[in-house]
């Protein structure tokens, strides 16, 4: 429990941080930020709209010290200003929708390449010097060598373009009703195929050198040759007595790696023009759309604060030493 | 050494020396090694090797592999060849300066956490984990879009954003090498924490470090790529990442140019792939775990037993 607790106070430590970073950001901007921010897409906006984005960002000509403190007041109440981009959409709903996508692709994208990736590790140190030990570790690390957009473009290619077997755009079919109809969950699966499986080629390596490493180490281990002596099946040793305590490491990486599949997100997102919050933030700095731009840095780190603290609630519950160290 | 004593002997060695032989130590790291290699004379020699400037039109746009464009046109018009080649510079030197630059920033960040412990350390670690759990590739879009895109901006905001995966490691590594006797020795002779730091702990360490900064590098030019692809560089600039803004820019792959696409891409994952070999091929040598295994594996392969049970059972003759 204090455990717990002073991790919950590490990550709201950390999101004041990050809160104080993106009141700043803008401030980097050579000249006057408020007339660089709003003068791109001043035309647009009527007076009000222009006050509510200068205040959502604290822009006023206040002392700094205030303008703080009117950001975090509009922080706390949800507001973050009108997009330009999709004006006049308000930043939280156009964060809302894309939320719902980034989350969708990046759970599919991260539980299939962590149970693949563990499988594959677990299966080359049961057959040290076999086809997948030989085989897999180079060529994963080949495949992991590629920039994300790289590998997306690769795919969208050969399987949207070349062989047209899927759409290379886009989160679902538009012509099709939304809602949860079978036509329109078929069109939403289609269309994730792409961005999923080049998701899932980057991080697949990881996580299968790193199971097969630890594998190696645990099955040194007294209790696994106890295990063999005792005449117990292959499989029961492998799975119930030396994987599970091999996957203890690969949970801690597991916070880390949703920072590093929403960073690649980005970049795969962008290249699928999938509806995320990756393509949302790229829209957005292409756009100079600053309101949503800040809107988005704000809510990815709320999102891998809140993973991060999940992952440690999980690790305390799998390993009790935690709990009392 | 001579024939007749083939035992090996304890020798005085420098750490740098030492280093440099668990660097090349294994074929892995040696092919590593050779493919890092080519790209940094090619870019050292880049003039010879693609004479000509690599922003100048110079023919019908898209034009496939031939005798007069080894690589063929891109969408604008320019030598892919010398793109290729010219961006080898820009793009090595963003990697490997901005990982000189996270190298700094950990060591001297992870060693003194490491070292001082107590509220020095607190403060340290919070600020590595902090960094560690803010979204790298997002506050370098956002820092993209507000700064100035150059090389120099590139470079700091990789390595701010980048440090503190090898600071964390750094610091485990310091923390275990501060309870060696040597450093107690050091300590109770009086020297001042930071020359037992810096003189007594970091040469025991070099590894670690030469391994973070290997690393590092991938990091930067993955990330600089990333962010040029997706426009946030200077798009003047020639980099990998630049030519395959330029190449998805003027739609190339749809026209099915894939050799404007390729050379850049294939050059970073191969630069990528080359430094992972590297580091694997350290950790070969230098880790006990992956050595045993290694024993293991040999007799194993003596014995002809396969690898098929999770103790392996080697038959004694008698």
């Amino acid at each position: 429990m204090r455990y717990i607790l002073r991790r919950l106070g590490f990550y709201l430590a950390a999101l004041a941080v990050a809160i104080t970073i993106n009141f700043f950001l803008p401030r980097l901007l050579p000249g006057d930020p408020a007339a660089v921010i709003l003068g791109t897409s001043a035309a647009k906006l009527t007076p009000e709209n222009l006050r509510a984005v200068r205040e959502a960002l604290g822009l006023s000509d206040a002392p700094l010290i205030q303008q703080y403190g009117l950001y975090l007041a509009h922080l706390f109440r949800g507001d973050f200003g009108i997009s330009y981009t999709y004006f006049p959409t308000p930043v939280t709903k156009v964060i809302a929708n894309g939320f719902v996508w980034t989350l969708l692709l990046g759970s599919v994208s991260l539980v299939l390449s962590f149970a693949l990736g563990n499988l594959i590790g677990i299966y080359g140190s049961w057959r040290r010097g076999g086809l997948v030990d030989t085989v897999f570790p180079p060529l994963l690390i080949f495949i992991g060598s590629f920039p994300a957009f790289f590998l997306a473009l690769g795919l969208l290619y050969a399987f949207g373009v070349k062989l047209d077997w899927l759409p290379i755009s886009h989160a679902y079919n538009n012509r099709l009703p939304q809602g949860f109809n079978l036509p329109f969950l078929l069109s939403v699966l289609e269309h994730m195929v792409l961005p999923a499986t080049t998701s899932v080629l980057l991080g697949i390596g990881g996580w299968a050198l790193g199971m097969r490493n630890v594998m190696v180490s645990v099955l040194a281990d007294d209790y696994v040759t106890m295990a063999e002596a005792k005449g117990l099946k292959q499989i029961r040793i492998m799975f119930v007595y030396a994987a599970r305590n091999a996957l203890l490491p690969g949970v801690t990486g597991f916070g880390i790696a949703l920072g590093a599949i929403l960073s690649g997100q980005v970049l795969i997102e962008t290249v699928f023009s999938y509806p995320g919050l990756g393509f949302l933030l790229i829209n957005s700095v292409n756009g100079r759309d600053y309101p949503l731009m800040q809107g988005l840095f704000m809510m990815i780190t709320i999102g891998i604060l809140a993973a991060n603290f999940l992952v440690d609630i999980l690790y305390t519950w799998l390993d009790p030493r935690v709990r009392t160290g | 050494m001579s024939n007749s004593d083939s035992r090996p002997r304890p020798a005085l060695k420098l750490p740098g020396a030492n280093a440099l032989g668990t660097l090349l130590g294994s074929p892995k790291a040696q092919l590593g090694f050779v493919i890092v290699l080519v790209f940094i004379l090619a870019a050292v020699f880049a003039a010879a090797l693609a004479p000509g400037d690599p922003k100048k039109y110079v023919g019908k746009p898209n034009q496939p592999p031939s005798a007069q464009f080894l690589l063929g046109t891109n969408p604008q018009g320019k030598d892919v060849f010398r793109q290729l080649v010219w961006g080898s510079r820009l793009s090595l030197l963003i990697g490997f300066g901005s990982a000189v630059l996270m190298t700094l920033i950990a060591v001297v960040v992870g060693m003194v956490a490491g070292f001082y412990r107590g509220v020095v350390d607190d403060v340290l670690n919070f600020v590595m984990n902090l960094f560690l759990v803010i979204p790298g590739l997002p506050l370098l879009v956002l820092l993209s879009a507000y700064l100035k895109p150059g090389t120099v901006t590139i470079i700091f905001a990789l390595a701010i954003t980048g440090w503190a995966f090898n600071g964390r490691i750094i610091r485990a590594q310091t923390m275990s090498l501060r309870e060696k006797d040597f450093v107690a020795a050091a300590v109770v002779s009086g020297e001042p924490g930071l020359s037992i730091i810096f003189v007594h702990i970091l040469p025991n360490m070099v590894n670690i470090i030469v391994g973070g900064f290997i690393g590092a590098v991938t990091y930067g030019i993955m990330a600089s790529t990333g962010l040029a692809f997706l426009g946030l560089a200077n798009t003047a600039d020639v980099t990998w990442g630049t030519n395959l803004f330029w190449a998805q820019n003027g739609g190339a792959l749809m026209i099915g140019a894939w050799w404007a696409f390729l050379p850049s891409g294939l050059a970073v994952a191969l630069v990528a792939f080359g430094l992972a070999l590297i580091n694997y091929g350290m950790d070969e040598i230098t880790n006990p775990r992956l050595i045993a295994e290694r024993n293991i594996q040999s007799v194993l392969r003596q014995a002809r037993l396969p690898r098929m049970r999770a103790t392996p059972v080697v038959p004694h003759e008698h």
